[in-house]
């Protein structure tokens, strides 16, 4: 079983706390990376929301997701990619983002998709 | 070619869950095989052995379940998402303190290993999401 | 090359144009559930960069019916939930885009 090594990329569209899907994304990122798989993550579209730093989410009741993803280097997931479209829309610099990401155009998008072995969106 | 498939929208709520049953209907028809299904999140809810729609719509969680019957298919539902939500097998629900379980026959909670371990064995993963 | 389904509608989610924008040649679309009001003719503009890509675009046909739409713009070639399957095994990942 741990000899199967194959690519995974997770795509994160959706926007931090509304709706469980990024703390569902990492959880999965998480668990990947025990099975000792190739994981990347992509963060497109409302999804970029995720990798801003400051979450202060004690007020709406939930667990900090910001923390979580701070810690994903050292679960040896750093292929973190992010739209420079999404990241342009919505005003966002490099600089803002809590954790050392790749942006890439639409066509790098593209090429990065068709590389991996399994991609499962959130 | 080997399949799995992750579903994460809500039966009812969303079509998923029956977009990705008529997709394994027919995958299996084929000849291919349904290595997992796999449902997470919201989707947990297809476990359900309460869930009681009307007689003339379909049962989302019957069909699955006869489909799983018919081919042998592995339902895992995802046990955090699950419990979560409130469902329960027998063992959680006795380790929570609850009446008792409401997981339906041939449905399985288990951890998000059982998703990963899915991807590593399968063709193709497929995800049908809200 | 991959398969990617859509299954929002162009207007009301970002799904759309994020699918559009990750497609290379070679690659399928299959619009599936509310994703197949994409193959309405006022929303044909939107395909041109799928269609300048040679992209093999398909609308899931027991959606369009159910959803009791006729007139589709001829881009797109109609599926059966055989035709998803078959499309799942000839492209490689699948991409869901919701």
């Amino acid at each position: 079983m741990s000899q199967i090594k194959k690519s995974f990329l997770l795509i994160n569209r959706q926007a931090p706390y509304g709706s469980s899907a990024a703390r569902d994304a990492l959880d999965v990122a998480l668990t990947a990376s025990v099975f000792e798989q190739d994981i990347s993550l992509l963060f497109l579209a409302d999804g970029v929301f995720q990798l801003l730093q400051n979450h202060q989410p004690q007020g709406i009741r939930q667990k900090n997701l910001s923390a979580n993803l701070a810690a994903l280097p050292m679960y040896d997931i750093d292929q973190i990619f992010v739209s420079a479209t999404a990241m342009q829309a919505r005003g966002l610099t490099k600089d803002q983002l809590s954790l050392p990401a790749e942006l890439l155009d639409d066509q790098q998008i593209a090429a990065l998709i068709s590389r991996h072995d399994q991609v499962m969106s959130f | 070619m080997i399949f799995s498939l992750l579903i994460t929208g809500a039966p009812y709520s969303s079509q998923s869950v029956a977009t990705a049953y008529q997709f394994a209907r027919e995958a299996l028809q084929q000849g291919h095989t349904i290595h997992r299904v796999f449902f997470y999140a919201d989707a947990v809810h297809t476990g359900s052995a309460l869930a009681t729609p009307p007689q003339d719509e379909m049962h989302i969680p019957d069909e699955w379940q006869q489909l799983a019957s018919d081919n042998q298919l592995d339902l895992v539902v995802c046990i955090a998402a699950a419990v979560r939500r409130g469902v329960l097998d027998d063992g959680e629900a006795k380790r929570h303190e609850k009446n008792g379980g409401n997981l339906k026959d041939n449905y399985h909670l288990s951890g998000l290993g059982q998703l990963v371990e899915a991807a590593m064995v399968s063709d193709r993963m497929m995800t049908f999401a809200p | 090359m991959s398969l990617h389904t859509l299954n929002k509608a162009p207007s009301g989610s970002s799904a759309t144009q994020d699918c559009l924008a990750a497609l290379q040649a070679g690659d399928a679309l299959l619009l599936i559930e509310d994703g197949v009001y994409a193959a309405l003719d006022a929303y044909a503009p939107l395909f041109q960069h799928a269609e300048s890509l040679a992209i093999d675009c398909y609308v899931l046909t027991a959606d369009t019916e159910a959803r009791g739409l006729t007139t589709l713009n001829s881009l797109f070639k109609a599926a059966t939930y055989s035709t998803f399957v078959e499309l799942s095994c000839q492209h490689h990942p699948v991409v869901s885009w919701a």
